[in-house]
């Protein structure tokens, strides 16, 4: 069964078109993510999903069941925020209730329903407490469990990370992953951060302007991206381009590297001068301007000596190279 | 707001500025209280010197509870404020709420409109309101004056709300329409709380001129039973003499409702700011 199903779903505000055909399904049990750079369509993707949004054309079907005109509380889906979006003057117990509350649900399963998410999250010491009590992870996780309580038939997730700090990101993005395994449900999430796409998901969904460039698992679009865009969007740090490439390329076309596939030797194809290193420990990364006057960046594995100003040489395997023309569509190149 | 960026002078120089402009604008106050305890002849020999135990009266009060009703008055007054305040605080947030939160043809045009109110006097149509006001039999009624208040009152209403309701977390409204609850709930249990600064302030500005309005009262409700406080005070003030000690102490009396009305928003108004929606 299919969890969701878009068919050429448009949207525009005014003359202005945010969404234009987007196709798409989404498996039972997937977990699939929009990545894109902000104000590329994917957050107003996933309202149109939730419904809170509209679609100007196309139809929305979740569950098999096609929703365009069904109210988002009755669409069988849940959402996190990004801003958390808690009732203040609501106690987290309630405000997991809540939506369980107006479905007029017995009284007995929204306590057992309740209790189970607040057992999973262990959230227990907190159920009483209002949301202004609590720190930016908890009222996450609170806003995960109410969603949990709904036994949704789809979670949407709205870059439920990005107002965490760095290392509560990281735990938290665990605790989705554990999530999604232990629920097997089917989960939309949207994020601008290539990470959190590539470790999550079990398929990406990639937007830019309103369009989806390409749908594929992490390693699908790392390996063989179709485009220029896509191939600079997901890895990190981002792939390297090059105008004057040491290769044939077509006429306006760039050769792409990315920095783990370019090696240090004695004369390569492509030299240069260190102008900077990072050096974080595990890895080293350099940033060396050509002699054709690009700026490309080397990622090297474990700790190197490479100093700024050192004159290197740079290679790559042909394998490891993408060519793109010049309306940056990828060209056989290599393999 | 940190310690370390103030610096003494800045706070000194601040607080003297503060307490200079308290002190000009409650002289007039403090000079009616005063005056209201003193006799007649006292209130002009030294307007500024405080009652003494030979120029203390209370014959100013006396003469304000023993003529006329005053309390009815009171009532009236209290009636029509809180009355009006109600309805622009309901009929401005409802519209506010629309105005913020759907995209709806002419939208604009209708905030504009609904906004001119604050640039047009609602005083240049008193005619035209009089006129409504016999045809529907409404006049000497305090409905008259609530209904002539709301409206004085919306638009600055409408205006000030709506921005403040652009500012509500569209996450939280949408968080409580995903959870089923209706646009109504939305608007009364979770976006209303969170812009009751906004209402406190509308509810402030709206309170003083329509406690003090002297105008409609005067035309639209001058019959002894709906007399308000401002307009029960003018028996005092004749053509050739006025009783200035009953004038100043229906002043000083007219003084405290409206404060303690006024306690009660700004006690709002700080509990406002202070709930925590989002982050």
């Amino acid at each position: 069964m299919t969890a969701l199903t878009l068919t050429n779903v448009c949207k525009s505000f005014g003359d202005v078109e945010v969404l234009s055909d987007i196709n798409l399904t989404v498996e039972d049990g997937e977990f699939v993510v929009f990545v894109g750079p902000s104000g590329c369509g994917k957050s107003t993707l996933l309202r149109v999903i939730a419904g809170l949004e509209d679609a100007s054309a196309g139809t929305v079907e979740i569950g098999g069941q096609v929703v365009n005109h069904i109210p988002p509380a009755k669409r069988g889906i849940a959402m996190v925020f990004q801003s958390y979006a808690l009732y203040p003057h609501l106690s987290v117990r309630d405000n997991m209730a809540l939506g369980l509350k107006q479905e007029k649900q017995p009284k007995s399963v929204i306590e057992a329903r309740v209790d189970k998410a607040v057992q999973m999250l262990d959230l227990g010491a907190y159920v009483d407490r209002r949301p202004s009590d609590l720190s930016g992870g908890q009222r996450q996780r609170v806003a995960i469990g109410r969603a949990i309580v709904r036994e949704p038939k789809l979670f949407l997730f709205d870059e439920p990370l990005s107002n965490l700090d760095a290392a509560l990101r990281m735990n938290t993005r665990i605790e989705i992953a554990e999530l999604h395994r232990t629920l097997s449900a089917s989960m939309i999430y949207v994020t601008h951060d290539q990470t959190e796409a590539m470790t999550l998901a079990d398929k990406i969904v990639v937007l830019r302007d309103g369009r989806v460039e390409q749908v594929g698992t992490p390693m699908e679009l790392y390996n063989n991206p179709t485009n220029r865009f896509v191939a600079g969007f997901l890895g990190s740090p981002a792939m390297n381009f090059l105008t004057k490439a040491p290769v044939d390329i077509p006429p306006g076309g760039t050769l792409g590297v990315r920095p783990e596939h370019l090696r240090l030797v004695q004369t390569g194809r492509v030299n240069g001068r260190v102008t900077h290193v990072e050096r974080l420990g595990g890895d080293t990364n350099l940033l060396v301007v050509t002699d054709q006057d690009e700026t490309v960046t080397v990622r090297l594995f474990g700790q190197d000596p490479t100093a700024v100003g050192d004159i290197v040489g740079l290679d790559f395997d042909d394998a490891n190279a993408f060519v793109f023309d010049v309306d940056g569509q990828r060209v056989p190149f290599g393999r | 707001m940190t310690i370390a960026r103030q610096n003494r002078l800045n706070t000194a120089a601040a607080h003297g500025a503060l307490i200079l402009y308290t002190l000009i604008a409650l002289f007039p106050v403090f000079v009616i209280v005063i005056n209201s305890f003193k006799t007649r002849k006292a209130i002009f020999r030294e307007p500024l010197a405080l009652p003494d135990a030979d120029s203390f009266s209370l014959i100013g009060y006396e003469t304000v509870l023993k003529q006329g009703d005053f309390f009815l008055y009171f009532q009236n007054s209290m009636i029509v404020t809180v009355g009006s305040l109600f309805f622009i605080l309901l009929f401005g947030a409802m519209a506010a709420f629309a105005l913020a939160e759907y995209r709806f043809r002419g939208n604009l045009l209708m905030g504009l409109y609904l906004a001119l109110g604050i640039m047009i006097p609602i005083r240049i149509g008193t005619v035209a309101i009089l006129e409504m006001m016999v045809q529907t039999g409404l006049v000497n009624t305090l409905w008259a004056l609530i209904l002539v208040y709301t409206a004085q009152g919306l638009p600055l209403a409408v205006f000030i709300l709506s921005e403040f309701m652009r500012q509500v977390s569209d996450d939280l409204k949408n968080a409580g329409r995903i959870d089923g609850l209706s646009e109504y709930r939305i608007f009364f249990r979770l976006v209303l709380p969170l812009v009751r600064p906004a209402m406190a302030t509308v509810a402030v500005f709206n309170m003083i001129p329509i406690w003090n309005d002297l105008w409609f009262p005067l035309i639209l409700a001058p019959a002894e039973e709906v007399k308000t406080l401002t307009l029960g005070s003018q028996v005092f003030i004749g053509q050739f003499v006025t009783d200035w000690n009953a004038v100043l102490s229906a002043l000083s009396l007219a003084i405290l409702p409206v404060m303690v009305l006024y306690v009660i928003f700004s006690r709002q108004l700080i509990r406002g700011i202070t709930s925590g929606a989002v982050k």
